[in-house]
């Protein structure tokens, strides 16, 4: 223990003795870009990572639709987030272990919102017990409010909080990579794809 | 005597259709890369907004260190800090025996790599597999990554069908990208559901809330670290910035510098340890406060590690990653190598044209060319260069201090020059005499020509 306490006075007192000039920290306010309609943008880069973005009305219409997407029409195991537009084929509560979800075929969750610029969605473990399940599955499946989409990064920052122990990521596309000379496969260790519901007259 | 860097690079391009795919490659991502940075109208005040915010935090380092630390002990994470990377492979394996841990997985971290962890480890009897595919597939060779980004991008897919087929029995003489990916996925799942702990980098460590980022295309970080209830991360001291708000700027230009993405498909933030489980966040010196100190240098612990500098750079991409023998390869690599060991990398500076493309491209705005001049001159100093470099430069110095003796060695030059029988000027002894071709000698030279039209006109 005394070691490792020496270790961080070492290191702490060794950064303080350099004479580095005093910076001042930037102002983060600036005319980052906006886009007319954000929607139409969020979907558009989406569909450029490999991603699917629809458009539904209401619960009911994403219940159809849910219904007829063909991860899910397919799927043996399904984890949903929103019961009241696909059931789950079992019960979350009663999982231990993360291990057991591997078999999962699809997963439907919700995000909180979207960022045109890049594609990406905001998604928390708030209400996941396993957060393992958004990258074991199969498939993915996002339901984000229409009217909860930001232009930029900085505007996703400005709704952001972390004052509390917690896990949340931006999530844009499917698993992928080009890892074998830059040939681009969907489907590396996660979700084989992802699609992603605006969802209108938000629940 | 050429430079060990120069001797390697020799023989990467001996394979000259190798090396032009290679280059292409490369090319080809900094392409995208333009791509992406053109599409934003605010690019250049993303890039001097993300070079103030790294010149801040270390104007102020010691501070958000302890801010980091306090913040992340809230959340209910471990902190460790480690002078060498001794100390930090010493710190990680004493957590991995704590936990009765003999499988990890773990993704990419370019600190790990500098560390040697690996081979640490598994002398340990832990069992290490890095999951990214990239890193993967260089693990299986036997070799270390290439490039910080594309950790395989030296080889081809007839190359990853072999390796494969010899460690994960795929069919001999596959080679579909698409093929190969499936049986990795399938190959890596079990890795992870046998896993006692995951390791990652870190990408951004925030002081004001004790968090920390990680980015990922392929989602491994995440898998890795969500199923085992042990997670450690491991970053260098200068992975630190101020405010959450601050990773809209670096994100943003993260994955537009890296491979042309918008965005990294997964780029987590981790505040504290998952219900249940337990984070141990481990901090590491390992040279960066020395670096910190150097007025000329100090800027290089701005990098953001995305890799832009190595796609662009002319010698990089004809010369590949290898040919550095440094954990971090590439114009920034040239600048980090001697910072750690001038003697044995007292080269690399050399390996590099000057051109400047790698400074127009980095994201954090570090002068990366201009340090790279700078080492030259304090290699040269030291007293590190070989000679095959120090004594042409001391000849020309002599010479270009005396006007005379280069009018007269200039005019001895192109008498003699076209006369000279071609062995003796492209031998074994000229490095320049490789692949280039003298000029066509003129008859006269720039000052006689000028000084005759000087005559003329009067
Ligand atoms: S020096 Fe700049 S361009 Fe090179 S890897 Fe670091 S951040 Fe990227």
């Amino acid at each position: 223990m005394s070691d490792a306490s020496a270790s961080r006075s070492e290191i702490l007192s060794a950064v303080r003795n350099r004479h580095v000039p005093a910076a001042a920290l930037p102002d983060l306010t600036g005319a980052w870009i906006t886009f007319p309609d954000r929607a139409a943008h969020f979907a558009e880069t989406l569909r450029s990572v490999g991603g699917t973005c629809v458009d539904v009305a209401g619960i009911e219409e994403l219940r159809v639709a849910l219904q007829s997407l063909e991860p899910v029409a397919a799927a043996k195991k399904v984890y949903s987030a929103l019961p009241e537009a696909a059931p789950s084929t079992f019960d979350m509560a009663q999982v231990a272990d993360p291990h057991a979800l591997d078999d999962a075929d699809v997963a439907i969750a919700r995000g909180e919102f979207a960022v045109a610029e890049n594609g990406a969605v905001w998604v928390t473990d708030a209400n996941l017990k396993h957060r393992v399940i958004l990258f074991i599955a199969q498939h993915l499946v996002l339901v984000v409010p229409r009217n909860q989409i930001v232009n930029n990064m900085h505007e996703a920052y400005a709704r952001l909080r972390f004052d509390g122990p917690g896990y949340g990521l931006f999530l844009s596309g499917p698993s992928k990579t080009a890892d074998i000379e830059q040939s681009l496969v969907i489907g590396a260790h996660g979700p084989r794809s992802l699609t992603v519901y605006l969802l209108d007259g938000s629940a | 005597m050429p430079t060990p860097h120069a001797v390697r690079a020799a023989r990467f391009v001996a394979d000259s259709d190798r090396a032009h795919w290679h280059d292409q490659a490369l090319w080809f991502v900094r392409v995208k890369r333009d791509r992406m940075a053109q599409s934003l109208p605010e690019w250049e005040a993303l890039r001097e907004t993300a070079a103030g915010i790294k010149a801040h935090t270390l104007s102020r380092l010691g501070d958000f260190l302890e801010q980091f630390e306090e913040r992340a002990i809230a959340l209910g994470a471990r902190v460790h800090w480690a002078r060498d990377a001794a100390e930090h492979n010493a710190i990680v394996l004493s957590i991995l025996e704590s936990h009765d841990v003999k499988k990890v997985v773990k993704s990419k971290s370019m600190l790990t790599e500098e560390c040697h962890l690996n081979p640490f480890l598994e002398r340990h009897e832990i069992e290490v597999v890095d999951t990214d595919l990239g890193e993967r597939i260089v693990q299986l060779a036997g070799e270390p990554p290439s490039h910080i980004v594309l950790p395989a991008i030296h080889k081809k897919k007839e190359d990853v069908g072999e390796i494969f087929h010899r460690f994960l029995k795929t069919e001999a003489g596959a080679s579909d990208p698409k093929y190969l990916t499936e049986a990795a996925r399938q190959h890596l799942r079990e890795k992870f559901l046998a896993s006692d702990a995951g390791i990652t980098g870190v990408n951004f460590a925030v002081a004001e809330t004790g968090g920390f980022v990680v980015c990922t295309n392929e989602g491994n970080a995440d898998l890795g670290v969500s199923l085992p209830k042990l997670h450690i991360a491991c970053m260098g001291i200068e992975k630190l910035i101020p405010r959450a708000a601050d990773l809209g700027v670096f994100l943003r230009l993260l994955a537009r510098s890296a491979t042309g993405q918008p965005i990294t498909t997964y780029s987590s933030h981790f505040h504290g340890p998952a219900a249940g489980g337990e984070l141990h966040i481990v901090l590491v010196d390992n040279g960066r406060s020395k670096i910190l100190e150097s007025e000329e240098f100090r800027r290089s612990l701005n990098c953001i590690r995305c890799g832009a500098c190595m796609n662009t750079c002319p010698v990089y991409r004809r010369s590949g990653g290898h040919s550095y023998d440094a954990t971090v390869p590439g114009p920034i690599g040239s600048i980090l190598g001697p910072a750690r060991d001038a003697k044995k990398y007292a080269g690399l500076p050399h390996a590099c044209s000057l051109c400047g493309s790698c400074t127009d491209v980095c994201p954090v705005k570090i002068d990366l060319h201009y340090q790279l001049l700078t080492w030259r001159g304090e290699i040269g100093r030291r007293g590190l260069l070989p000679w095959s470099k120090t004594i042409p430069m001391k000849l020309l110095a002599f010479v270009l201090k005396r006007p005379w003796l280069y009018a007269l060695a200039g005019r001895i030059a192109r008498r003699v020059l076209p006369l000279v029988p071609r062995w003796l000027l492209y031998n074994r002894l000229n490095d320049w005499g490789r692949q280039r071709e003298l000029p066509q000698i003129p008859k006269h030279s720039f000052r006689e020509i000028y000084e005759r039209r000087q005559r003329q006109s009067q």
